[in-house]
């Protein structure tokens, strides 16, 4: 291992460890990203088992313009994150109030997805495998939307009261870490429901 | 360095009423508080599970006894592994490296206290969840109260259809609940591994035991949540007419074996990795000698958390994977014995030429040693498929993993029990007490798990309710139970010496042990704020360094 002698005044200098609150939000995302596979792994296993329609193939459209929606605001969160940083107060409200409201029409889009497959299609969390394991997958993840959508809301809140400055900025990026896992791992979910499942 | 004390005037301390005492104790978020409420709880379901395996055992004890009901006999020993996992094992080791980690890398408190605070009462009240399902558990159906469809709860046995009422409700409910108080401790671990070390506290000079708490941390992130996620599919399947584990619809009964299993593995080397971390500080200070290849130890225990993931499907040999499934999981199982061997021979090496004091904590130790390899020994036994086809649920296994837990995990809890309860309270544990609860342990200990191998072989299964005269069970299921209430007895003994030390044990000083690590550098039991000023290390042994000023470990390492 390493063999050297540092002398105590230069190791006191030279002290600098990670912070805290993004080791522990990469460490909540790694747990998370666990949860998450084992919900993919259900879906995958479980594609055309199911005993009784409707099929993926029949019920599902591909909710192109939300995904774009999704995927923009994270570059939008980015982007507030980093003016925040360098102190440009108004930009990242207005940058954070963006990737709000890209995240809601997102949540809007998985509503109406879910209302048209319940009282159109008939296709409900019962109905078969298919139902089971794609309203749980999905409906993990837009649970991960809502609870970060609050949490966007209530940095907003605060930015109107003018207490979210440059020395909050630290807090900003870990709460974006967030943010763009959950866009991660809509592409996945993406990914598997609707180009590889159908 | 480390060892001065702020002194505050006498006058200013004052006796509190024990109300404001207890609203202490409620609210804190002192890491140290949090780690002995931890040891607290675990303590006391300790003494529940252990009941709970009395009455197995006294049900067993000679053939077609009736000591309790079939039914109230699956009630117990599905409570009896569910406490003794989740509420006895991952709470003590939880509450040891809260205690300890801090204290050992020179930081103030753990990286998020009240995180620390909230992870600690959703595992407690996790624990009373599960135990309010004796008055809760039956609802309206009267269908039985407490969980019995045995600590993994295969499927369709979970389904609503066969198991009507709440009981599995409460199961899956609390371990939910304690799961998501894992969670959050390891992310805590982490946290304050990789970012409140003291300066001069590099991760190569880190004790072990800081280094292998981090290493279970991580592997509570992905194995833990797993357990989660089945337990989310669980409930969708019992309240929202879901059928993941539905197979008239489809579903798969195996998907869940393998949801549990890629947890449940894991699980067993989160519990061990802690037990092996209270060796890696006690074996080297009773042998007066450094711990023999620090790297290698890191390097072995990261191994271990790799291989340990891809380990899980040994469990299901008998589901009827095919050949290649089944030599996987078979070379795997063999392949993560290889660093735990590593981490044995250093243990050795660590003794070997030291002058070692037989102290209880190292009585403990050396107990672990012996045997944690059997039960390494019957477990490499069992990843050879054909053996495990005969073996499997049968008594054998019983009998290793009970080695692996009792033998393994628990004495090494013990012995850390033994080496930092001077620590804690500030007095030392008897040695006399402790000599007996050692040897009476040790006598109950191989009484029921040796002997528990024999009518494993002879094709006694677990978990059966009672068993034929004449088939030559009997005589070894009634030295089983005798050694079970021998084990009993030294848990009492053990209970005593710590209430009884706690009045009367002999004053402890900061350094009893005349050890190395930081945590000795304090007064015994710390105050509050750990460290008056920042301690600076410069090796692994700062408190040699201190104590031996012209032959300081920091010029060789």
């Amino acid at each position: 291992m390493t063999a050297v002698t540092t002398s105590f005044p230069n190791a006191a200098t030279e002290w600098r460890l990670p912070s805290r609150g993004k080791v522990a939000m990469a460490g909540l995302i790694i747990a998370e990203s666990a949860i998450f596979t084992i919900f993919v792994v259900a879906y995958l296993f479980y594609l055309g088992k199911s005993i009784a329609g409707p099929t993926p193939r029949e019920v599902l459209e591909t909710p192109i313009f939300y995904t774009i929606c999704l995927l923009s605001s994270s570059l939008t969160i980015h982007l507030a994150a980093k003016s925040l940083e360098r102190d440009y107060g108004r930009l990242f409200l207005g940058l954070w109030l963006l990737t709000i409201a890209l995240g809601g029409l997102f949540l809007y889009g998985t509503a109406q997805e879910w209302h048209r497959l319940i009282y159109e299609r008939g296709l409900t969390i019962s109905t078969n495998l298919f139902g089971t394991t794609y309203y749980s997958l999905v409906g993990l993840h837009a649970f991960h939307v809502t609870v970060g959508l609050i949490m966007l809301l209530v940095v907003a809140i605060f930015g109107f009261m003018g207490r979210v400055g440059v020395s909050q900025s630290d807090r900003v990026a870990v709460l974006s870490m967030y943010w763009h896992f959950v866009d991660a791992v809509w592409v996945v979910v993406f990914t598997v429901v609707y180009v590889l499942g159908r | 360095m480390a060892s001065d004390a702020i002194t505050v005037p006498v006058g200013q301390i004052e006796a509190r009423p024990w109300v404001d005492e207890l609203h202490q104790w409620l609210t804190t978020v002192d890491h140290k508080r949090l780690g002995i409420l931890y040891m607290f709880s675990a303590l006391l379901f300790l003494v529940i599970g252990g009941v709970e395996a009395l009455i197995i055992r006294i049900q067993l004890m000679h053939s077609h006894n009736n000591f309790v009901s079939p039914e109230v006999f699956n009630r117990m020993f599905t409570m009896h592994g569910t406490t003794m996992i989740f509420f006895v094992a991952m709470p003590v080791l939880f509450g040891f490296a809260n205690y300890l980690i801090p204290l050992m890398i020179g930081a103030r408190d753990m990286a998020f206290p009240r995180l620390n605070a909230f992870s600690f009462w959703l595992s407690f009240l996790g624990g009373l969840l599960l135990y309010f399902s004796f008055l809760g558990g039956s609802g309206l159906y009267g269908a039985g109260n407490a969980p019995d469809v045995g600590w993994w709860a295969y499927a369709p046995l979970g389904a609503r259809a066969f198991s009507p009422g709440h009981s599995s409700d409460y199961w899956t409910l609390s371990l939910l609940v304690s799961g998501f108080g894992s969670i959050g401790t390891a992310i805590n671990i982490i946290a304050t591994v990789l970012c409140m070390r003291c300066p001069g506290m590099k991760l190569s000079r880190m004790p072990l035991l800081a280094w292998l708490n981090l290493v279970m941390g991580g592997m509570v992130l992905i194995a833990i949540t797993p357990l989660s996620a089945a337990q989310i599919m669980l409930l969708i399947d019992r309240y929202l007419g879901g059928h993941f584990f539905d197979t008239q619809a489809g579903g798969s009964a195996v998907l869940w074996m393998h949801f549990f299993w890629i947890f449940g593995h894991p699980e067993v080397y989160i519990l061990v990795i802690p037990a092996f971390a209270f060796l890696s500080e006690i074996i080297p200070v009773f042998s007066r000698k450094p711990i023999f290849g620090y790297p290698v130890m890191v390097a072995a225990t990261v191994a271990i958390g790799l291989v340990s993931t891809s380990v899980w499907a040994h469990h299901m040999f008998t589901i009827g994977m095919n050949s290649y499934a089944n030599s996987f999981f078979a070379i795997t199982t063999m392949a993560v014995g290889v660093p735990t061997g590593i981490k044995i021979f250093n243990w050795i090496g660590t003794m070997w030429g030291g002058k070692i004091q037989f102290k209880v904590p190292m009585l403990f130790c050396i107990g672990f040693l012996f045997q944690f390899l059997i039960a390494g020994l019957t477990g490499i036994i069992q990843s050879c498929v054909p053996f495990d086809w005969q073996l499997s649920l049968s008594y054998f296994v019983v009998a290793h993993f009970h080695y692996v837990i009792v033998g393994g995990i628990l004495f090494a809890i013990f012995g850390a029990f033994y080496y930092w309860y001077p620590k804690m309270s500030g007095r030392m544990l008897s040695e006399r007490l402790g000599k007996w609860h050692f040897w009476l342990f040790l006598i109950g200990f191989h009484l029921t798990f040796d002997v528990m191998h024999i009518p494993g072989l002879l094709g006694m299964p677990r978990r059966i309710y009672t068993y034929e005269p004449g088939r030559g069970w009997d005589t070894l299921n009634f030295i089983i139970t005798i050694g079970a209430f021998i084990q009993a007895i030294a848990i009492l003994v053990f209970v005593a010496n710590l209430i009884i030390s706690y009045f009367k044990g002999a004053r402890a000083g900061n350094d009893p042990w005349d050890a190395w690590t930081l945590e000795w550098s304090i007064s015994s039991p710390p105050p509050a704020y750990n460290f008056a000023t920042v301690p600076t290390v410069a090796s692994r042994r700062p408190l040699w360094d201190l104590k031996h000023p012209k032959d300081p470990d920091s010029r060789y390492e």
